[in-house]
C-alpha cells in the first residue's frame, strides 16, 4: 500500500490506480484518460477480504464484483447488495471489475464516452478538453451521470468508505463520498486509494431491495436504478425507510420525502403509489444518456413501485 | 512517447511464451498480433462484445481491456487450446451438430464462456447457461442453437465421465 501511494508521489500525479481496469482501459482507448503510468493495485493484499469485523462488514475494495455477488455472507446480510453486485455489466467484466472500483466509477454521458475523434468533431465537452456542455448547452457544470450499481445500495446501508492517501487514512460516509460535480463527482483526490466499505452489521436486519432500469438485461450501463431499505415492525407499520437512485445526474439522489409520509403507517398500495409520486417529483434526468430523459423520468415511479413491491416480500 | 517494449512471459494453451511486445499492448493484441492466435476476435475492443473472451485462471476474461502483464504468471486458454490431439472439444461438436455457429465471429468467445462454465459442473440448467453467455454478444443465431450445443455438450461430458469411471 505504501508503495502504491509512494509511486503515485513519485510520478506526480500523472499516474492513475488500477484495479480490475474495465472502466478505466477502454476511457484510455477513447483518450478520457491520459495517465502517463499506471499502478496496479490487484495484488495489495490490504484491499482483499470479505468479513465481519467489530459490528460491520468489512469488504476490500480490490474484491471482484463477482465475489460480492457470490459471497455467502452478503447474500445473507445485504441481498440487495448482492443483487446489485451481481447485475452490473456482464459476467467477464464482473469477473474483473471491482466493488472499489465501482465505487470511483467515471461518470458517462452520450458526448462525453465517445472516441477522441467524435468528440473533436464536436469540438470536445465540458468534462474533458473543451468548454461546452452539449447537454445544457448553456451550463459550466458537467451534469454527466454516475452510473454505479452498488453505491445506492451501500448509501441504504448507511456504509462508510476508507481511503488511504500517502499521510493519512480516513473514513468518509458514502452519502459524503460523493458530490454533484459531472467532471469528478467523488471527494476522493487523485493519490487516495479506496481500500475498504464497511457497512454496519445492524442494517442486516432492515428489508432491503435494489432494481434497475437498462436497454438490455446484460452488459449496458443502468439508465437508472433504485436502491431501498427499511425497518418494518411485525404488524406492518413502517419504522424508518429510505430511498436512493441514480444514472440520472451526477450523483446517486437521496429520496427526500419518505420518512413524512410513510414513517408510522403501512406499506400498503397506496403508500406505495404516494412514494412513488413523491420520486417522480424529485427526479429531472437531463439528456445526458442516449435514452429518453422523459421517459427515463417516467421511469421512475414505475421502478420505485416495482422496488417498494419487492421490498414487501423481502 | 515512442512504445516501450518489454519481454513477457505467458501461459498460453499450456505453451509457455516468451515475447517482447510494447508495453500498452492489451492481452489480445498481443495474442492476435504477436503469438498469431487470431482466434480471439477484436470486436468493440472497449469490453462490451465478449468476442475477445479468453479463459484466464479458469474464468472468462476479456482479452480487450487486459493489459498484457496483468496476465503473466497466469494461465491463459483461448479457443485455439479447446481441442485436444483426438480431436474437438465435445462442445465444439455440438456447436457443429446444433448449428450454433452462423458468422463465426462471436463463436470463440462464446466457447470459452461456455467452457468456463463447464469445467465448473457438467450439469447445469439453461439458466445458468443463459447468465454464463450474458456477456457475449451474438447477432445471428438468437442464442437458442447455443444454449442447446451447451446443454448437449454437458450431457456428453457427463456421459464420457461415467464411461470413464467404468472403464477404470
Amino acid at each position: 500500500m505504501a508503495e502504491a501511494t509512494g509511486l503515485m508521489s513519485q510520478y506526480a500525479e500523472e499516474a492513475m490506480y488500477v484495479a480490475g481496469g474495465t472502466d478505466l482501459i477502454p476511457n484510455m482507448k477513447h483518450r478520457l484518460f491520459e495517465p502517463t503510468h499506471l499502478i496496479a493495485l490487484k495484488s495489495v493484499s490490504e484491499l482483499s477480504g470479505i468479513r465481519e469485523e467489530n459490528g460491520y462488514l468489512r469488504i476490500g475494495a480490490a474484491e471482484t464484483l463477482a465475489e460480492v455477488a457470490r459471497h455467502p455472507g452478503v447474500q445473507k446480510l445485504f441481498p440487495a447488495l448482492s443483487d446489485a453486485a451481481g447485475h452490473v455489466a456482464g459476467p467477464q467484466l464482473r469477473n474483473a471489475g471491482t466493488i472499489g472500483g465501482n465505487l470511483c466509477l467515471d461518470t458517462r454521458c452520450t458526448y462525453y464516452n465517445q472516441t477522441s475523434f467524435w468528440r473533436g468533431a464536436l469540438g470536445y465537452c465540458l468534462k474533458k478538453d473543451g468548454t461546452v456542455c452539449h447537454v445544457t448547452s448553456v451550463g459550466k457544470k458537467c451534469v454527466a451521470a454516475h452510473s454505479a450499481d452498488t453505491p445506492p445500495v451501500l448509501m441504504t446501508l448507511g456504509a462508510t468508505i476508507t481511503l488511504a492517501g500517502p499521510q493519512r487514512k480516513r473514513r468518509v460516509p458514502i452519502e459524503d463520498f460523493f458530490i454533484a460535480d459531472g467532471i469528478c463527482n467523488t471527494r476522493r483526490t487523485p493519490v487516495e486509494i479506496v481500500t475498504e466499505i464497511r457497512i454496519p452489521l445492524s442494517a442486516a436486519n432492515r428489508r432491503q431491495a435494489y432494481a434497475k432500469l437498462r436497454q438490455r438485461k446484460s452488459i449496458d450501463f443502468p439508465l437508472l436504478t433504485v436502491a431501498v431499505s427499511a425497518d418494518i415492525e411485525g404488524d406492518g407499520t413502517v419504522q424508518s425507510i429510505n430511498g436512493v437512485v441514480t444514472a440520472l445526474g451526477a450523483r446517486p439522489r437521496a429520496l427526500s420525502g419518505w420518512d413524512d409520509l410513510a414513517v408510522g403507517s403501512t406499506l400498503d398500495a397506496d403508500m406505495i403509489d404516494e412514494l412513488a409520486e413523491r420520486a417522480h417529483e424529485q427526479c429531472h434526468p437531463l439528456e445526458n444518456l442516449i435514452v429518453d430523459a422523459d421517459w427515463r423520468r417516467a421511469m421512475v415511479p414505475v421502478y420505485v413501485r416495482r422496488v417498494l413491491e419487492k421490498l414487501l416480500i423481502a | 512517447m515512442p512504445a516501450v517494449t518489454q519481454i513477457v512471459r505467458l501461459n498460453v494453451n499450456g505453451d509457455l511464451r516468451e515475447i517482447g511486445v510494447p508495453m500498452h499492448f492489451t492481452l489480445l493484441e498481443t495474442l492476435r498480433y504477436e503469438l498469431g492466435l487470431t482466434g480471439s476476435k477484436q470486436g468493440c475492443d472497449k469490453g462490451d462484445c465478449g468476442a475477445c473472451t479468453v479463459i484466464l485462471d479458469g474464468r472468462p476474461t476479456l482479452s480487450c481491456i487486459t493489459p498484457v502483464c496483468e496476465a503473466e504468471g497466469h494461465s491463459v486458454i483461448t479457443v485455439e487450446g479447446l481441442a485436444d490431439a483426438d480431436g474437438p472439444h465435445p462442445l465444439q461438436d455440438a456447436f457443429d451438430l446444433h448449428g450454433a455457429a452462423q458468422c463465426g465471429f462471436c463463436t470463440p468467445g462464446i466457447l470459452c464462456s461456455a467452457i468456463a462454465l463447464l469445467e465448473q459442473t457438467t450439469s447445469p440448467s439453461r439458466r445458468e447457461v443463459k447468465e454464463a453467455l450474458a456477456g457475449n454478444l451474438c447477432r445471428c443465431t438468437g442464442y437458442s442453437k447455443i444454449y442447446d450445443a451447451v446443454m448437449s455438450a454437458a450431457q456428453r461430458l457427463q456421459v464420457e465421465a461415467h464411461l470413464d469411471r467404468s472403464h477404470r
